[in-house]
């Protein structure tokens, strides 16, 4: 369902490129792993998904279920059932939690014209997926990610992923600064939500995370490109010789 | 006076001002005294009020002290505001409605119209007279018109009228508190007011009676060219407490108008009073022709172990000039001050507070949120005094500042002033733009852009917003929404 064509990505207003001609196509209950070092590009492609402001097609395409979502802004891609876990959340200053993940479901379900969730509907399944990702109640009451440790907000990212069930969930190194607890709760929010209609994008700099969230397929990005792409073993093999021989072979080409 | 302008105002009301909800005009009779201002207009005023002579003599020694001021040029002219100069001589200072001679006794005299023009307001009297729980004494222009819940407040020895009735019904309360807070000598737009008020509220709560509902009084300008001068006057006597909300809109008026209250309010020992405001009025076109010009003196004063809150969100006005303030005279009192105000398009806002620690472990909270937009120009002026007498006195300040564009202002201007080396004094103070980084994650989840940047701003103003009584916090955050339509995007 979701197609990247030659995908070229440039930073906003610069002539820096990042991404240099990705292709990739997901499939409806794929997991798919995007692993690469420092300033691959790999946070870039899943904030391009998202359609972040602060980087610019250049070239190439974005598709879902045929349509391009280039020209699209981020909120027309949720609508779409796209959903991007970030990997440094903004904290927002006075809105609550529960607030604000009202608005974000009450806009995608108006977008594609359905009921709003009544506040007693929503408040029952707010409260279920906050017990079961084990998020501080302290926490919701609070402002949005303000003062949450790393964890925390990782956690938080968890619940909005659950409570507005996208069809593509991308993923942006949620696996970073997670203790073993976090790291197993978020696991388990990815495994309870695998299915035949949604697909994964996991974009992680180590293997950590794919011990417990098995990809169906991973790519391992250098230099903005996809240079090598296999099962879950491949993963592996990167955990065990690091991305070395990725970045000399990238020396070497150039 | 003999000459007397009988008028039928039919305006236009469908300007080029989309983005003003409420502006409209009502088609009501009204009278008005000639332009200009001079010794007979007062008398008039008074006259029209049948006013005793202590409130006549009082007005004309307002308007000799104005006048004075008017010759030496001591309009104040510090605030960073700028606007053309106002003459004073082109101006009504009288305007009543014509069914004022017959006052209406309940609802159903009402002037239909005016009615309407209040279920237009949002301000549906008979309904919120049933469910809100909210007395509503609404001046309509400078008459008030109807004065609801009279019975409930008058079983536990309230008072809640229009200052006019305050005056024939109430005179030694009047007399002994008007001007005890803010003199006709205060400065030069109270001395204005002083001479030509036309009306206000009028509050008394006698000892250790709590008020039990929310007192609520709706202000409009109405008549063009028509300045409006209220009265306010507010008093807790010993241990007795009262909330006041005062909610403002105004029609739209292609000339400037002028508006200087006068709010004073009288804490007496371990009485509490919670003033609300908010602030509509007419900001001007988008290029910033016309709008109101609010000149508002406001101020209070606590005796021991009293408190004074001023609530204010300020979105309207082309012009403010505003600074409630308390006078901590007695010891243990508490001066509180939360104000959202708001500058888009071409709005100027000066506004802040004054803090006067006299007594002993008095202690003042100001939370200052100012939100710069479009050409806007926002000023936190704030004074905290201690003097020497205030042993143990604290003040906190936070000041924010949020900029949405980049062709608006955002000023601090404290001023701080200790004679009390044991006084504890915190100044916080921010500056910041809604980030690109918080607007994608919001639109990242499928929020549109303006209502991100208004869960953004509404929850940057949070802390003052929830000091509000509770439907008064919800309008004010649709206010905040219309208010910054078209600054966003």
């Amino acid at each position: 369902m979701l197609k990247i064509e030659n995908l070229h990505a440039t930073v906003t207003d610069s002539d820096e490129v990042i991404l240099k001609g990705i292709d990739l196509e997901v499939s409806p209950g794929e997991v798919h792993a995007i692993m690469g070092p420092n300033g691959s590009g790999k946070s870039t492609l899943a904030n391009v998904l998202m359609g972040k402001p602060s980087y610019t097609v250049s070239e190439g395409d974005i598709t879902v279920d045929g349509e391009s979502i280039v020209e699209m802004m981020p909120d027309e891609r949720a609508h779409l059932g796209l959903f991007l876990a970030m990997q440094y959340p903004s904290e927002v200053p006075g809105v609550r939690p529960w607030q604000f993940l009202k608005a974000a479901k009450d806009a995608i379900d108006d977008a594609n014209g359905q009921k709003k969730t009544s506040v007693r509907q929503f408040s029952k399944l707010f409260d279920e997926k906050v017990e079961e990702i084990g998020i501080n109640l302290d926490l919701i009451k609070r402002s949005l990610n303000e003062g949450f440790s790393g964890g925390e907000k990782k956690r938080n990212e968890m619940l909005q992923m659950q409570v507005l069930d996208p069809r593509i969930a991308i993923m942006d190194e949620t696996d970073s600064g997670l203790d073993i607890d976090a790291l197993q709760a978020v696991a388990d929010g990815v495994n309870k939500m695998r299915s035949p209609e949604r697909s994964f994008v996991i974009v992680t700099h180590y293997q950590r995370l794919l011990h417990f969230v098995h990809p169906d397929i991973v790519h391992v990005l250098v230099d903005g490109k996809i240079v090598e792409t296999g099962d879950a073993s491949l993963a592996e093999k990167v955990e065990q010789n690091g991305y070395r021989d990725y970045l000399a072979a990238q020396r070497n080409g150039k | 006076m003999t000459t007397q302008d009988r008028l039928t105002i039919s305006r236009e009301s469908k300007l080029d001002d989309a983005g003003y909800k409420w502006g409209f005009s009502t088609d009501v009779e009204m009278e008005l005294a000639p332009k200009g201002l001079s010794p007979d207009i007062v008398r008039l005023i008074s006259e029209k009020k049948d006013e005793p002579d202590w409130m006549l003599e009082w007005r004309l020694k307002a308007f000799e002290y104005w006048s004075k001021l008017q010759r030496e040029d001591a309009e104040p002219r510090w605030a960073k505001l700028r606007y053309p100069d106002i003459d004073y001589q082109d101006i009504y200072y009288y305007a009543a409605p014509k069914s004022f001679d017959d006052a209406p006794k309940s609802l159903d005299e009402v002037d239909p119209e005016m009615l309407e023009t209040f279920d237009k307001l949002g301000i549906p009297l008979h309904e919120r007279e049933r469910l809100a729980g909210v007395a509503v004494d609404a001046v309509f222009d400078s008459v008030s018109v109807a004065t609801t819940y009279a019975d409930q407040l008058e079983e536990r020895g309230i008072i809640f009228c229009s200052f006019t009735e305050a005056v024939q019904n109430h005179p030694e309360l009047v007399q002994k508190y008007l001007g005890s807070v803010v003199p006709y000598t205060d400065n030069f737009f109270a001395a204005l007011n002083s001479a030509v008020f036309s009306d206000g509220s009028f509050a008394y709560v006698p000892p250790g009676v709590r008020c039990p509902i929310e007192l609520m009084t709706y202000f409009r300008i109405n008549t063009e060219g028509s300045g409006q001068f209220e009265r306010t006057l507010i008093v807790a006597d010993e241990g007795a407490y009262v909330s006041y909300l005062e909610g403002c809109t105004a029609p739209i008026r292609r000339t400037s108008q002028l508006h200087a209250a006068v709010v004073e309010l009288v804490a007496l020992d371990r009485g509490e009073i919670k003033y609300s405001t908010i602030q509509n009025w007419y900001p001007g076109t988008k290029d910033g022709q016309g709008g109101v010009y609010n000149f508002v003196t406001k101020r209070g004063i606590t005796e021991r172990d009293a408190k004074i809150s001023w609530t204010q969100v300020e979105t309207g006005s082309a012009i403010t000039w505003k600074y409630p303030s308390v006078i901590l005279r007695g010891d243990n009192s508490v001066g509180e001050f939360y104000s959202v105000a708001l500058a888009n398009n071409y709005q100027q806002a000066d506004t802040g507070t004054k803090m006067i620690h006299i007594g002993k472990n008095t202690k003042s909270t100001i939370v200052s949120k100012g939100i710069s937009a479009g050409h806007g120009e926002n000023t936190y002026r704030g004074g905290v005094k201690i003097l020497p007498g205030a042993e143990n006195a604290t003040n906190h300040t936070q000041c924010d500042s949020l900029l949405v564009g980049d062709q608006c202002g955002a000023h601090t201007v404290p001023y701080i002033e200790v004679r009390n080396p044991t006084a504890r004094l915190e100044h916080e103070a921010s500056t910041s733009k809604v980030s690109d980084e918080q607007l994608f994650y919001l639109m990242s989840r499928g929020i549109s852009e303006e209502d991100a940047h208004h869960m953004i701003i509404t929850g940057w103003s949070r802390n003052v917003i929830k000091e509000l009584p509770f439907e008064f916090a919800l309008e004010a955050g649709q206010l905040l929404k219309v208010s910054l339509e078209g600054a966003v995007g």
